[in-house]
């Protein structure tokens, strides 16, 4: 991958540098197992992790593509409409190559559910699933999509290599597309999961659900004071209730597994093992740039496979010769000469957008100035939203022009 | 100049609380901003919140990131003082035990024990009482003379999430059952519904934004939370008359006439590419306008007071800042 990098960086027409991020290889490529489709809200993750899965499945791999909030037109078009929590088939997904595309849509909630159920006693899971805090943490904490997004991902991983261990076709995927939550910042699907494993698994929860044990004899005088203090002032904040909840859930759940956090750990090394490919989706605005700096910086640091950038919705022009002020200084003597109003008005479209596209331009070699050895494929603007596998396909080849 | 009573010329008169949100990308705090500088407009007074911790406001004004303390950070046209305020769960929290239980050196050893982080990230739907409950309190503050800020502008979650995050009451009651933050989103609550605060919802003209703002509408509906206005945002004037852009959705366009143009224009050395391509540019157009206005379409069907705000090719600067305030004010926002 590094060797690819360096090895062919291109020149584009507008003179940076940068690898073009060739994404036939990297979908075609065997050991590519896991692609994780990651940036800030509003930049079209889910169409462009959808366009992957369904290009890959057509040039031959086995795809399933886990999304997490699709446009409901999309969802649809993609026969997502069973809630069901589990992958079904695409139909209209050209088999030829021998590859197949399923695709699910997460329900966060019920992965948790499942993960209670599938560790704990029917009558322990019964008692969790019942439990306030439970509910509360499990349908609106905002770190547990993340988290079950990455559940659910170790969960395909493995039903992909049972499938095949037992010599099954339906569930041999050997390509798992992550579409990840809808958050302002790239960076949560990372922090979340460990966040919530770690309070769950920390000390201050020990602390309250069982006191006594908690700190050790050295502390004890200051901790036992200060859980006083502690649950005194969270009692008289939240009520009384609270607290009893937030025990019942912690102790039913220590003793089923082996903790919130060794889970979320494992998972996470999920992410670091060969195999994995980060794909950063970005568009061509300051703010979804910005985010995909720090993602890509905070890649490097995890020592986690950064495939590259898809940058899109980028502005192109159909007459790119012709520069946004020539245009629009021909439109003002068309209009003082009098008598050539149409063209006037192409002109002024086409003016219109090489500023946007100078505008994206600029943006994008501002990216790639500060990160030089990340590959980047640009996606053009599309008028309409993509709704159909028709529109994932031109997708897919856009991100293959790369 | 002594503040002026609030003109009553505009839609939301009486509003204290304008909660603005918007799907990503979207442009909603810039509008959030916009309409604080509008609202301040002759000699007001109005503050303006984030609770992302993405200190958008502080990029947006070009000025160091602000911290948890209100901050003056721009004067309004005509006079009038903008503050700014980036609300964090931590320290709103820390506050709050400070104001209700004095527990001095006690919160230290509540923070070093998790508990601060727990209560904040951890326990759903603290986090947004927390967060509303500082809005809450800089709205009804009361100075000498009446009311410390004129109006509060609240840079909100977006549109996915807002009812949600609006809706605390429900967010706690199966877990708060009784005590001061059950009690507090009460309060809260009874602000938020009240005539006193609208939820405006920023869109632009494309299909995913616009379908979300239905969506949003509804939901804040169903929460009986106050919808108020839809401001669409990054809006771009047709560029040809109405005839012409019949014309290019249909690929007729006069080729003779372009290419006559474009001699007269002094193009016409130009590869007959160029010709190509502008027709090619001008269906496009066509085509997205088309779109838009089946989109406006369904914007007007929300029966919401619309709001516009042209597209810059040129971006977001402080300038063009005070330029969507006027326009807000012009059109009866504010």
């Amino acid at each position: 991958m590094t060797e690819k990098r360096t090895a062919r960086p291109a020149k584009t027409s507008s003179g940076r540098r940068s690898a073009p991020l060739d994404v036939d290889a990297l979908l075609d490529d065997p050991a590519t197992r896991v692609i994780v489709c990651c940036g800030s809200g509003g930049v079209g993750k889910t169409t462009t992790a959808a366009a992957l899965g369904l290009r890959a499945a057509e040039r031959g791999r086995r795809v399933v593509v886990l999304t997490i909030d699709p446009a409901r037109r999309l969802a649809q078009s993609m026969g997502l409409v069973e809630l069901d929590n589990a992958p079904r088939p695409v139909r209209g997904a050209d088999t030829a190559a021998g590859g197949s595309l399923d695709a699910m849509m997460l329900d966060m909630k019920r992965t948790f559910d499942e993960v209670i159920e599938a560790h704990a006693t029917p009558e322990k899971a019964e008692q969790i699933l019942a439990n306030p805090f439970y509910q509360a943490l499990s349908s609106s904490f905002a770190g547990t999509q993340e988290y079950m997004a990455m559940e659910k991902l170790g969960q395909l991983r493995t039903r992909a290599e049972a499938a095949k261990a037992a010599g099954r076709t339906d569930e041999a995927w050997d390509l798992i597309v992550v579409d990840t939550p809808p958050s302002r910042s790239a960076l949560d699907f990372l922090d979340a999961p460990q966040r919530l494993g770690s309070f769950l698994d920390g000390r201050f929860i020990r602390i309250l659900s069982a006191p006594a044990k908690a700190g050790g004899r050295a502390y004890l005088k200051v901790v036992s004071l200060a859980v006083g203090t502690a649950g005194n002032v969270m009692t008289k904040i939240l009520g009384a209730g609270f607290l009893t909840d937030v025990q019942t859930f912690v102790s039913a759940l220590d003793t089923m597994f082996g903790g919130f956090r060794e889970r979320a750990d494992r998972t996470y090394r999920l992410l670091q093992a060969e195999g994995t490919a980060f794909v950063v989706v970005a568009a061509p605005e300051p703010d979804a740039l910005r985010e995909a700096s720090y993602f890509v910086e905070r890649l490097g640091a995890e020592r986690m496979p950064l495939a590259g950038l898809v940058l899109n919705r980028v502005h192109v022009a159909l007459a790119e010769d012709l520069s946004a002020d020539r245009a629009a200084a021909a439109a003002e003597d068309l209009d003082a000469a009098g008598g050539q109003a149409l063209t006037a008005g192409l002109l002024r479209v086409h003016a219109d957008r090489m500023r946007r596209r100078d505008r994206d331009r600029s943006l994008a070699v501002r990216f790639t100035s500060a990160h030089p050895t990340v590959p980047v494929v640009e996606v053009p603007a599309r008028a309409e939203d993509v709704h159909d596998l028709e529109g994932l396909r031109a997708v897919g080849a856009d991100l293959s022009k790369g | 100049m002594p503040p002026t009573e609030p003109s009553s010329d505009t839609d939301w008169d009486g509003v204290r609380l304008h909660v603005v949100t918007g799907k990503g990308g979207t442009g909603k705090t810039t509008v959030a901003a916009a309409l604080a500088l509008a609202l301040a407009a002759g000699g007001r007074r109005t503050l303006l919140c984030e609770v992302e911790n993405r200190q958008g406001i502080a990029q947006l004004f070009d000025v160091p990131q602000l911290p948890y303390e209100e901050r003056k950070i721009a004067v309004a046209p005509g006079g009038g003082d903008v503050f700014a305020l980036a609300i964090e769960p931590k320290a709103a929290l820390l506050e709050y035990l400070e104001l209700f239980y004095r527990l001095g050196r006690a919160g230290k050893m509540l923070e070093r024990l998790g508990a601060v982080d727990f209560a904040t990230t951890i326990a759903p739907g603290v986090r947004d009482v927390l967060l509303t409950g500082k809005v809450y309190e800089a709205a009804r503050r009361r100075g000498k003379t009446g009311p410390v800020y004129d109006a509060v502008v609240l840079d909100a979650p977006p549109t996915g999430r807002i009812t949600q995050f609006l809706n605390v009451n429900e967010e706690v009651v199966g877990l708060a059952k009784v005590g001061p933050v059950r009690n507090q989103a009460g309060s809260i609550m009874s602000l938020l519904r009240s005539p006193q605060t609208v939820v405006h919802l920023v869109t632009v003209l494309e299909e995913m934004p616009v379908q979300e703002t239905q969506d949003g509408v509804a939901q804040l509906h169903e929460a009986g939370l106050p919808v108020g206005g839809v401001v669409v945002n990054m809006v771009r004037d047709p560029v040809l008359p109405q005839r012409s852009l019949t014309a290019a959705a249909k690929g007729r366009l006069d080729r003779a006439a372009v290419v006559a143009g474009l001699e007269s224009a002094g193009l016409g050395g130009r590869s007959a590419t160029l010709v190509d391509g502008l027709l090619a540019e001008a269906g496009e157009h066509a085509l997205r306008v088309a779109l838009e206005s089946a989109q406006r379409k369904e914007l007007a069907a929300l029966e919401r007071p619309v709001y516009e705000l042209p597209a810059l090719s040129e971006g977001i600067d402080l300038g063009a800042l005070y330029d969507f305030a006027e326009e807000l004010r012009e059109q009866g926002m504010a």
